[in-house]
Formats: structure tokens, sequence, C-alpha cells
């Protein structure tokens, strides 16, 4: 059954070739487990992408439930967690799988720094790679807040006190962050877009660019 | 058994094993998300309190509007809500019924239209229900007005949620 539909779309729209493109090519011996057990630290990269993968599905059920609005945003966290069926899974999977992706994204960086595999031809990448890291630290920035319970309250004071105190530019930073003086209704709403708009739209803009040149480029060599 | 006679190939084999693990591990990471999305339909409706309307004794013959306020809990939002009830007595009987027209969910008036005396006029599309509530035919509504759950306590009628006839 689901052969003939692949059939029928693929005589139509001959789709064999793009999938060839995307999936089907030979994993190199020395990234391969199978051949070299220490090879699964080339896994964290994908690991990342993997865990990325379970935000964007939980923020997606999460936006559900949750209201950026000073008044009504911590109860309705705490509506969707004890009072909604798997509510507890579904915040505790975006939760912690907030810090497990900094923690991949960390490992990636190493195995990529200690393998050498920045050098040329790959500068490139490298540098996204950093932009993803950034997006990735604004993303878990943005999202600490929207509980708006004490923890996050704080927190957010103290980032936007460490933003003012960048020479020059400090204070009209910190004033657009947090949409004016007040920390409070602004800065809500204001983090909630860049929490689910902005910074997902760069995210996916960006891991578009680093995975199209891991395809072009090919994975570096063995050591 | 021979090697000839395994209907599955190793390639074969190995397909299933793995779209199996990996269809279980998906399953088990998406499963709480839908059940998370799905829960608002399978919740079971909540007991609504029987709230006081009037005195029995204020009951006419014609259906009176009559104002109460209930607490409506919505998820974590607790408020006031005003509701509406056309309340009459026939004889013994007493009948409270919903103003909220069958058809598409507008409001009817007693006598709301001066070319219909004693019946229900609905603004929105012209829906009729005679004094019973019963939808008068050829009219949008398909079935007559909801009524309301009904206690009378030491002469006073208290209406609790609406149920469909």
């Amino acid at each position: 059954m689901l052969q003939k539909i692949y059939d029928w779309v693929d005589e139509r729209l001959d789709i064999t070739p793009m999938w060839r493109d995307i999936a089907d090519h030979e994993v190199p011996e020395h990234v391969n487990p199978a051949h070299h057990f220490s090879a699964f630290v080339y896994c964290f990269g994908g690991l990342t992408f993997f865990v990325t993968v379970i935000q964007i599905l939980s923020g997606m059920f999460l936006a559900m439930y949750y209201v950026p609005d000073i008044v009504n945003a911590y109860e309705s966290v705490y509506y969707l967690q004890n009072e909604v069926t798997f509510g507890v899974i579904v915040r505790g999977m975006h939760h912690w799988g907030a810090s497990l992706v900094i923690v991949m994204m960390f490992l990636h960086t190493l195995r990529v720094f200690f393998t050498g595999s920045y050098k040329k031809p790959r500068e490139l990448n490298w540098v996204v790679g950093v932009l993803i890291f950034f997006v990735m630290l604004g993303l878990g920035f943005t999202g600490y807040l929207l509980p708006w319970d004490m923890k996050a309250y704080f927190a957010t004071v103290v980032g936007l006190e460490i933003a003012e105190a960048v020479p020059v530019v400090g204070t009209f930073a910190k004033t657009l962050l947090a949409g004016g003086e007040i920390i409070g209704a602004q800065t809500l709403t204001r983090f909630y877009a860049i929490h689910v708009f902005f910074l997902p739209g760069a995210l996916l803009g960006l891991l578009g660019a680093h995975f199209y040149m891991i395809r072009k480029q090919g994975i570096s060599g063995p050591l | 058994m021979s090697e000839k006679e395994h209907k599955v190939s190793r390639r074969q084999f190995l397909t299933y094993t793995l779209t199996g693990v990996g269809g279980f591990m998906a399953a088990g990471m998406l499963m709480p998300m839908a059940r998370f999305a799905l829960d608002p339909a399978l919740q079971a409706g909540g007991d609504t309190d029987f709230i006081r309307v009037t005195s029995v004794d204020d009951l006419t013959e014609e259906p009176q509007r009559f104002n109460f306020t209930i607490e409506q809990e919505d998820a974590w939002y607790t408020s006031d809500v005003d509701r509406v009830a056309w309340v009459y007595r026939e004889g013994d009987e007493i009948v409270a019924l919903s103003p909220v027209c069958t058809h598409l969910g507008c409001t009817v008036n007693w006598e709301g239209n001066e070319d219909y005396p004693e019946q229900f006029y609905c603004p929105c599309h012209f829906g009729r229900f005679e004094k019973d509530g019963t939808n008068v035919p050829n009219t949008p509504p398909t079935r007559p007005l909801d009524v309301y759950e009904m206690e009378i306590r030491d002469g006073d009628l208290y209406l609790g949620r609406t149920v469909q006839r």
C-alpha cells in the first residue's frame, strides 16, 4: 500500500533522486560506531538536532495552553502542568530538553574542535555553528522568563542588568529587550514573540545552512 | 530448516526491527504530546451548581426573563458569568427555557418581534419558538429550546445546567 502510494507520487514527481540526495549516502568507516566504538563522538551533532526537534514539537504543544500575559502566565503554566493529562511530561520534555540541547551542542563543539574539523574548507560552517550556539542561548534566555515565577523574573532582571553593563549601548539594549523601563507586561510578550517566532525562524535558517554545507563538503577525514 | 527456506532476508529483518524499535521510540515521544493536546476533548464535564433565581411566587403564566450569575471555571480562569432564563408557570408546572437559539446560538426574546406575539423570536435568522419552546416549523431552528434543570427549595427556584430535549 505504502509502496504503491510512493510509486504513484514518484512516477509523477520523480522524488527518488531528491530522497537519495538527502538521506542515501555512505557513512565513512571512521565516523561509524559499528567499526570503531570511539566514533560515537560523531553522533553529538545529530543528537543536538534530535533534541531540537523534540523542543520544537513539545513547544508547539505547550503553546496550546500557555498565555504570555503577566496575569495569566503562571496560572496557565500551573494548569497545563498539574491539570492537563501528561502536562508534566510535555513540560518536562521542554524543560530538560532545553538543558540537554546545550550539553549536546557543547559536546558536538568539542568533537569538531578536537578533530580539527573546523579547518579549511569548513571555516564557514564553524561560523554558522557559533551563530546557532548564540541563537540557542537566546532561546534559553527568553524561554526562562515565560513561566513568570520568581526564578524566571529575577533571572531576567539579572540578565538584563548584564546587558545594561555593556558600554555605550547598554541602557538602550536593556530598554529595547525589556520593552520599556519596567520588566513586566511588555517584557513577557516580547520574550514570548522572540522565543516562539524570531529565534526559531533564525534557527531553522541557520540549521539549513549548517546541514547544506555538511552535505556539500562531506564529513572531515579521519585523524 | 535449511538456509534457503528463510522467508525473511537479512536486509528485511533489519528493516523490520529498526523501524519497529524506531517507531516504538517515536510513539513514546509523541504519545504524551498527543494526549496532552486531546485533553480538553476527553475531559468529563463538571457538575454545575444550582443557583437561586427567583421566588416561585413571582412566576406568572407569561414567560419572564430572569438573570442570574454562575461561577464559571474556564481552565485557569474563574469568573462570574451572567445567565438568562425565560421562566413561566402553567398550573403547577414550571418551565425554564434557555434563551440560546437552537439554530446557531443567538439569543431569543419573548415577543421579540411585534408580528409574532406569544412566540420567542430570534433576530439573527428569524427563528421562532412557541411558548413551550417548540420550534415553529419552516423557521431555521430544528429542535426546541433547551430547558434548565431545576429544583425548588423553600419556595425558591434554583436552576442548574441546560439539557437538550
